[in-house]
């Protein structure tokens, strides 16, 4: 470095010639637009901006200047030196720019690979099916309630208005449990119905009482296309004072409704249960061809067997000799109950054609109903 | 019940239009369940008539003897001439009628006729069997027609060939719908028409001179008619129409008199037994049995009868077991036969259904009779059914009516039910009026008295009307139910679900998103699948609630763990060719109580106290709630990304965990031995200290028993436990943002040291400080020594309040690693 001398000439410093100054910096710029990458520009800024660069010696001989002519050099070099860095703040950044890119092409995937690592599971349809309706029934102010599935006769039937000996308990094809002393009179039986389970609301639950009832419940049929011996069912029931056969028939519409979509309704047909009085067989309009394929052979409908109408279970008004048995006063309050079987409801209702398929665990039939139906 | 249509129109006088199918839909709408209407000869197409054998030639020399056959056919075949026909049938002679169908006829089924070669001669038609007419499903040989009837005589109208049967289904208080006049009655007021109500007849009064009768049990037979016919010809045939309503409601005829019994049970629900007199001894008695008394009944077998039943006796003994079967020694003889029944007493009585019923039962002979009376007959039909039987003896078997009339009656005032005349206005939820009500109570039979409030006098066919509601669904149901309104009730405002049941919602949800699929089981097992299991003698899942009915015998009883029917369910699927499975059930096991009792059968009549309900609870089993898995194959599988690793024990623990967080409860895991698993990976898990459950991998013996995929896991534990078990609510954690201080330690220790008791010392030792504190290597080898391994622990410590200086954060992790040390002798590695 020169020492300072104030009466230094600046044109007599070499290095701070304006013609040398621009030289210096058209040298630089020239470097850094021929740096093909970003080492080479690395070194470029070593050589042309950095510490020992040309432009940073000149920059340091502006001291030697005398004062009056320091200003005018210093703007000389330090425009120089601005433009270089800009220049190479541009080329760094369009290098980066170009080696991002190229990396991020080497870095691609195939994305259509499968990734099968880890296992989806997925809950039962009667499960999830069974859910869809309590949910139904619970936004409409009902609870959901619930009892053993090995049950007491007095509630699987007595209670119920079916008598002993009265034919209608043949009908249920019960199985019984073996009595203590190995005989068949235990009173004991698996439950035919989720109906115990409406007693059992009615003797422990305040009045009013607005209960439905879902569970597994058994008939000794053996299992085939149509049938199962272990089975599960909803039922409802309803004992408030006032109610009528026409609760009972908009609940149900209400309830296609929300299942099946607008427009669904029901069907009530004179039928018998001992548990109810009067009683009722439900249809529900064919959510498929909603009665169209009715007398219309061109467009048949499998769904409905082209009847219009799809069988649904049983319903009517509560047996006033249930409430009484319950210790309910039939004078005063009226019920309406209905239940009908899942299994059925998931075969029409996601065209299952064999009973089998649900019964039997089979992973490949389950996985697609997910988490909710 | 079947009901052909033409029968029924000689009571209802339908329009000539309507169809099975239109009186179909009326009686549904009525509440009768007709479940088809089967078309009798449809597409039967003639000619086809009556014939009389003329030859008979017998052709040799084929498989089974054939017969050339010429036929006179009058002039139905067009000639005169007798038509050529080969029969392969034998039961006929020269001069027999028979039924012939004739060239370019279509039998039923789309079977045309016409001339063919066979058997090496031309068959000009065909001599017809039963089956081939769609008459019955009679095999045995061709019809032979009774001799009255003339060649050439159109045979589908002779044999009422084509017509409409009504199937219905009835239900069990609808016993009078098993009659051509119960039905006849819901079709006369669907139709609004008259009804000919075939027991409205002419009875002559009862007398003294008629057979005597006893009745020493009048609560098991109230009533009791005995009519007397002497002097049938026992040679005496059914005639066709007769025989062609017995086929058409599914019954087959026997000889005249059974028939003419079982004519007037179908036509008028009333089921009549006839004995032949001649084998009678001493008057008709009914009474209980005595136990051990014996009887041989129709069908050939002797029975044992039981101190219940109620039987009809004579001098020698019972002689039928009362509405269910009559005795062989009384039997009616073959028509024909040498010793030919020409004297016959008709009994016609009524019976307590539910007598009836359990004899039924306890029998197991369920009869046409026996299906009537348990409904309940029309006590009051007994004289006009038993006067319709002695009427079609003496038409159709020539037999003389005795004038002696047996009646035996216990005297019963008519029912009536009080019934406020809105009552059916407020159980449908619509006006329908006084009028209207008791204008419909009428049509079925009912009288009807009184203004708001109504006494109605119920008919006799009609024991299941005995309460006000009874009474709204008869007005209910002809109002049509189609009509009914469609309302909603209000509610009250209610709870939504249980949190037991949110619980099981959300282990199912979290279950499948950890990948099991639900695969709910049937919960019969047997013992074998607990040899299997590889269980003890006296371990408590062997006792189990057993049925007395099971479906199958090997698998008699209720389960008392999920995994047979998981693991059924694995093998099942991996039979089917799924090598890598992880399934759930969630469901109820049977675990016997304590002391079994039989439960008191209990009224109905009122609420049962609170002892009587507790006395029935008594008699259940204990009926916990459970989750299970079973795993097998890969848990993770391996791909272009890398190692898979398959379904471990690690895996079936932590299926508990999972559930168990849906619970709020953090398990306690510590190793045990347990069946069904492997002695060393198996774990108990538990809330607390209570053990509400296992998993781990399955003994290589119950793999191998069961035939199960190689290392197969489960984990079973009881929900309702776990439910109890739950914690309280989360409080919300601080979430401190001042910087984690992390330190790693290796410790070692004995091989046989729990991790789980390291990692809690660690815990315990740390203090407030501690984050979290994460096991991430396990390491053992010679460095380390014989016998032991090290533990590799990430420990992550943080203040709420302020920056931990490093002092802070290595005084925290001494103070763990020295609780660690002191509880499970753990050295620092490398110290």
């Amino acid at each position: 470095m020169s020492a300072p001398n104030k009466s230094y000439d600046p044109v007599e410093v070499e290095a701070l010639k304006p013609e040398e100054i621009e030289r210096m910096r058209d040298e630089a710029l020239a470097a850094i637009a021929a740096a093909p990458d970003l080492d080479a520009l690395t070194h470029v800024k070593t050589a042309h901006a950095g510490g020992a660069s040309p432009l940073a010696l000149a920059n340091r001989e502006i001291g030697a200047l005398p004062p009056q002519a320091k200003a005018e050099a210093g703007k000389r070099v330090g425009q120089a030196r601005g433009a270089v860095n800009q220049a190479f703040a541009a080329r760094q950044t369009e290098l980066e720019a170009e080696r991002d890119a190229r990396v991020l092409v080497e870095e691609a995937v195939d994305v259509t690979l499968p990734y099968d690592r880890v296992p989806s599971g997925a809950r039962h349809p009667l499960t999830t099916l069974s859910e869809r309706i309590e949910d139904v029934f619970t936004a409409m102010g009902y609870e959901v309630a619930e009892g053993p599935e090995v049950e007491a006769e007095w509630f699987n039937f007595d209670a119920l208005n079916f008598p002993p000996d009265h034919p209608a308990r043949e009908t249920q094809d019960t199985f019984f449990v073996k009595g203590p002393d190995g005989g068949d009179q235990s009173g004991v039986v698996l439950r035919t119905h989720t109906s115990p389970v409406q007693v059992r609301a009615m003797l422990e639950r305040e009045l009013p009482v607005y209960v439905i009832a879902p569970g597994r419940v058994y008939r000794s049929d053996e299992l085939d296309a149509t049938h199962t011996p272990v089975f599960a069912q909803v039922e409802l029931l309803a004992v408030d004072e006032g109610l009528t056969m026409a609760d009972l028939k908009g609940t149900l519409d209400h309830m296609v409704v929300s299942l099946f979509g607008e427009g669904m309704t029901t069907r009530l047909r004179p039928n018998h249960f001992p548990f109810t009085e009067p009683s009722a067989e439900m249809d529900m309009v064919c959510y498929v061809c909603r009665g169209d394929s009715v007398g219309n052979p061109d467009r048949p409908c499998r769904t409905c067997s082209s009847e219009g109408w799809i069988e649904l279970g049983g319903c009517g008004m509560v047996n006033p000799k249930v409430l009484t048995a319950c210790g309910i006063d039939p004078q005063k309050y009226s019920g309406f109950a209905f239940g009908f079987g899942i299994e059925r409801m998931l075969m029409f209702r996601h065209s299952v054609e064999d009973m089998r398929d649900i019964v039997e665990g089979d992973v490949r039939f389950t996985l697609p109903f997910g988490m909710e139906i | 019940m079947r009901v052909p249509l033409s029968w029924l129109r000689e009571y209802v006088d339908l329009p000539a239009g309507v169809t099975g199918r239109d009186v179909q839909a009326k009686l549904i709408s009525a509440g009768l369940e007709v479940e088809a209407v089967e078309q009798l000869g449809a597409g039967l197409t003639g000619p086809l008539v009556v014939g009389q054998v003329l030859t008979i030639e017998e052709l040799e020399g084929f498989k089974k003897p054939i017969r050339f056959c010429t036929v006179d056919v009058g002039d139905a075949g067009g000639s005169g001439a007798p038509q050529e026909i080969v029969c392969g049938a034998r039961n006929f002679e020269v001069g027999d009628k028979v039924v012939v169908v004739l060239p370019g006829a279509v039998l039923p089924g789309g079977f045309e006729i016409a001339a063919r070669k066979t058997y090496g001669r031309t068959s000009h038609g065909m001599i017809c069997s039963a089956s081939e007419l769609g008459m019955s499903d009679d095999h045995d040989g061709i019809i032979v027609l009774p001799p009255e009837h003339e060649v050439g005589t159109d045979a589908i109208a002779l044999l009422e060939l084509v017509d409409e049967v009504l199937d219905i289904a009835v239900t069990p208080d609808r016993g009078y719908a098993l009659s051509l006049r119960g039905v006849a009655r819901e079709t006369a007021i669907a139709y609004g028409l008259q009804l000919g109500d075939p027991a409205l007849i002419d009875v002559p009064a009862p007398n003294s001179a008629g057979y005597p009768v006893q009745v020493s049990d009048p609560y098991g037979c109230d009533r009791f008619t005995a009519r007397t016919v002497t002097g049938i010809n026992p040679e005496a045939h059914s005639p066709l129409w007769l025989q062609r309503r017995l086929q058409k409601v599914g019954m087959r005829p026997i000889s005249l008199a059974v028939d003419i019994t079982n004519y007037v049970m179908f036509e008028v629900g009333q089921p009549l037994h006839a004995y032949d007199r001649s084998r009678l001894t001493g008057p008709i008695g009914v009474r209980r049995a005595e136990a051990g008394e014996k009887i041989t009944t129709l069908d050939g077998a002797e029975r044992v009868l039981d101190a219940e039943d109620l039987v009809i006796t004579d001098d020698s003994g019972p002689i039928g077991i009362a509405g269910v079967m009559g005795g062989a020694h009384t039997e009616i003889a073959e028509s024909g036969a040498d010793s030919g029944t020409t004297e016959i007493v008709i009994e016609a009585a009524h019976f307590a259904p539910v007598s009836i019923a359990r004899t039924a039962r306890r029998h197991k002979l369920a009869s046409e009779a026996s299906r009537r009376f348990e409904r309940g007959t029309d006590p009051q039909a007994t004289s006009a059914a038993a006067q319709r039987a002695v009427d079609l003896l003496v038409l159709l078997a020539g037999g003389k009516a005795d004038a002696g009339v047996t009646e035996v009656i216990s005297p019963s005032a008519p029912r009536t039910v009080a019934m406020p005349a809105d009552h059916p206005d407020k159980v449908a939820g619509t006006e329908y009026g006084r009028e209207t009500v008791v204008r419909r109570l009428q049509e079925i039979g009912c009288d009807v008295y009184g203004s708001d409030e109504l006494i109605v006098t119920v008919p006799s066919w009609r024991p299941d009307l005995a309460f006000p509601n009874d009474l709204a669904e008869e007005v209910i149901r002809l109002e049509g139910y189609e009509n009914l309104p469609s309302t909603l009730p209000r509610l009250p405002s209610a709870r939504g679900l249980t949190e037991s049941q949110r619980l099981r919602r959300r282990v199912g949800r979290a279950l499948a998103g950890a990948g099991y699929v639900e695969a709910p089981s049937y919960p019969f097992v047997g013992a074998e699948v607990f040899d299997q299991l590889g269980l003890d003698e006296d371990d408590a899942r062997r006792r189990t609630v057993t049925l007395a009915n099971p479906l199958y015998d090997t698998e008699p009883s209720l389960r008392t763990t999920l995994l047979p029917g998981l693991l059924a369910t694995l093998r099942r699927n991996h039979g089917r060719g799924a090598p890598d499975l992880a399934l759930f059930e969630t469901g109820l096991v049977f675990q016997p109580s304590g002391e079994a009792v039989v439960p008191p059968r209990l009224q109905v009549d009122r609420r049962p106290t609170d002892e009587e309900i507790a006395s029935l609870e008594a008699a259940l089993p204990h009926q916990p709630r459970r989750v299970g898995v079973v795993l097998s194959g890969a848990r993770e599988q391996a791909g272009w990304w890398g190692k898979g690793y398959p379904a471990s024990w690690a895996d079936a623990v932590e299926a508990g965990r999972t559930v168990a967080r849906e619970a709020g409860v953090e398990l306690t895991v510590r190793q045990e031995q347990y069946a069904p698993f492997h002695p060393g990976r198996c774990a108990v898990l538990l809330a607390g200290e209570q053990v509400v459950g296992h998993a781990g991998e399955l003994h290589p013996r119950v793999v191998k028993a069961l035939g199960l995929p190689e290392r197969s896991c489960a984990m079973e534990l009881d929900l309702d436990l776990l439910e109890a078990a739950g914690g309280d609510g989360v409080t919300g954690p601080r979430v401190s943002t001042f910087p984690v201080a992390t330190q790693d330690v290796a410790l070692v220790v004995d091989a046989s040291v729990p991790a789980a008791d390291v990692e809690r010392a660690l815990r315990d030792g740390a203090g407030e400080l501690l984050e979290a504190v994460r096991l991430f290597d396990i390491f053992t080898g010679p460095q380390i020594g014989e016998g032991r391994k090290s533990l590799a622990y990430a420990l992550r410590f943080r203040a709420p309040d302020r920056t931990l200086t490093a002092d802070e954060a290595s005084a925290a992790r001494d103070a763990a690693v020295a609780a660690a040390s002191e509880r499970t002798g753990a050295s620092l590695r490398g110290a």
